[in-house]
């Protein structure tokens, strides 16, 4: 039993040390797809280094609000992204409560923190991020419910243990649904991740920019703190679709340490293939226009609902 | 029939619900066109595929007829088409893309709402194809309904008929002739289209259907 809170404490560590390294990892990635030599993969942690050794700016009428929103918003993602099994699944300790539900719930949360912190100064910029969030975000949860809809559906469960269980059992068959809720939840965390097609996370100079306005007033630890969150997000969603798209490898509760082991570098594989597909596909398009977007978003909340309708059929009629 | 038969059939009905969506989904010529090639694609393979499960051989010239005539022949007749007239940059649409989108969920809905029940006494297969299949119908009649250039509007109509083809592959015993009869109907239908389109923009200087509607005294 204790054995077991001992895996989950080090899987809970290991998604906030390893999330630098994974942005660190698509920034080198898509450094040499340009043909550039780009940083090295342990830059994040330097640049985290350097922002929290740097003097914190607040503007004067910056509220309680805006000094507290980081913390919150880092402890919120932090807490989703420990209930995603990663190389492990079923873990007692938190097995009950890593219900999807509960991480899109999370997730939602930190998201209406960082539109507050947008809205607080009161700047112009972080007002037009925090409403193009909020815009987007109407379209983007809704298609992220619809793709765990649809899941849940198939596994008769929401949560994510049994979800990733029974799609390394009985449940890997080819349909079409699967499918569609794939594509869906790719297309959710591309936007929700400020990459390329919706918002580009490697600029603070476009006036497209969405997630880098919001935070624009943050300097310091603060904006550490934020840029951490913003890494243990992206790891979360690689995390959420490797562990329910591809459960090959994970270790189950209980197993010995051979099997974590294994479970631990098929997750870094799986990662690293998730992060090249991502760079790849992000070098390949070009960046959208902002009204785009809720198009964009607004295909994956299609592709949610069609893959409910169609699963739907698939069920009644056998 | 073992389960994997059963899910490879669903997921190429499946498929071409999806493109259908896709279809109403895009807002450039040459687009429109890939997809309604892969469109037809997905139904040659789909109808194959029912070929294989219900042993009628004859079901592969009816798949062989969809590739070639609606995978080939129309959609590159129709880039001809689109270049010769220089129309590749407009698509206007009636109803922007966002509640047609919804429309289309709900007529898939209204289709499986309506299916499903009607067919109870049905084996599986032919009851996913037959809501498939009208889902596309209606879909088609949308995309008809929605758009207002000339050539997006046979493409919807394409994409109907492509639902008329997959609903017929699904339910037993309809004659080989009758399909081969509807594919050259539709062809004709394709080649009268064709030179309506070129009368049309010879008149009215556009493929914009906006123009008949006040040539025949309507206020739009």
């Amino acid at each position: 039993m204790s054995y077991d809170w001992l895996i989950q404490l080090a899987q809970t560590a290991l998604v906030l040390a390893l999330a630098p390294l994974l942005s660190g990892v698509t920034r080198k990635i898509r450094a040499r797809l340009l043909r550039r030599q780009g940083p090295s993969v342990l830059q994040p942690y330097r640049d985290l280094l350097k922002l929290i050794r740097k003097e914190t700016v607040i503007a004067e009428n910056a509220s309680w609000l805006f000094r507290a929103a980081p913390y919150l918003i880092l402890a919120t993602t932090w807490v989703a992204a420990a209930l995603v099994p990663t190389f492990a699944t079923g873990l007692s300790s938190l097995d009950a409560a890593a219900d999807i539900i509960v991480i899109v719930a999370l997730l939602g949360t930190a998201r209406f923190l960082l539109a507050l912190a947008g809205l607080d100064v009161g700047t112009s910029f972080g007002g037009i991020g925090a409403s193009r969030e909020m815009l987007f975000a109407s379209l983007a949860e809704p298609a992220m419910l619809m793709a765990v809809f649809t899941l849940s559906l198939f596994a008769g469960s929401t949560q994510l243990s049994s979800i990733s269980a029974y799609m390394l059992g009985p449940g890997y068959s080819v349909n079409i649904s699967l499918a569609l809720a794939l594509v869906a939840l790719i297309i959710v965390s591309i936007g929700e991740n400020a990459r390329i097609p919706v918002d580009n996370p490697a600029t603070h100079l476009e006036l497209t920019m969405v997630h880098e306005a919001m935070i624009l007033e943050y300097s310091g630890r603060h904006l550490a703190v934020i840029e951490a969150a913003a890494a243990v997000k992206l790891l979360l969603y690689l995390s959420l679709i490797a562990c329910v798209f591809t459960p090959w490898g994970t270790a189950v509760a209980g197993a010995g340490a051979l099997a974590y082991a294994i479970g631990l570098i098929a997750w870094a594989i799986k990662l690293a293939a998730l992060a090249f597909l991502l760079v790849v596909f992000e070098t390949a398009i070009a960046k959208m226009r902002v009204f785009r977007v809720p198009e964009f978003l607004g295909i994956a909340l299609m592709l949610g609902l069609l893959a409910t309708i169609l699963l739907f059929v698939a069920k009644v009629s056998r | 029939m073992s389960p994997l038969d059963s899910d490879i059939a669903h997921l190429l009905a499946g498929s071409m619900v999806l493109l259908s969506f896709l279809l109403l989904y895009q807002d450039r010529m040459f687009a429109l066109l890939n997809v309604f090639a892969l469109h037809a694609c997905a139904l040659a393979c789909s109808v194959a595929w029912q070929a294989y499960l219900q042993r009628a051989p004859h079901l592969f010239i009816t798949a062989l007829i969809a590739l070639l005539f609606k995978g080939v022949i129309i959609p590159v007749a129709l880039r001809r088409i689109v270049v010769r007239l220089g129309i590749h940059r407009s698509l206007d649409t009636v109803v922007s893309i966002g509640p047609t989108m919804l429309f289309g969920i709900a007529l898939v809905g209204l289709s499986i709402v309506v299916m499903l029940p009607v067919t109870q006494s049905e084996s599986e297969f032919v009851r996913e194809d037959l809501a498939f299949a009208l889902s596309v119908v209606l879909l088609g009649f949308l995309m008809m309904v929605t758009r207002r250039n000339a050539v997006s509007q046979v493409i919807g109509f394409m994409s109907l008929e492509n639902g008329l083809v997959l609903a017929a592959s699904g339910a037993r015993g309809m004659p080989l002739v009758v399909e081969i009869s509807v594919a050259f109907s539709v062809l004709i239908a394709f080649i009268v289209v064709g030179i309506f389109l070129f009368r049309i923009r010879e008149r009215f200087d556009t493929v914009d259907l906006r123009a008949l509607d006040l040539s025949r005294g309507e206020t739009p």
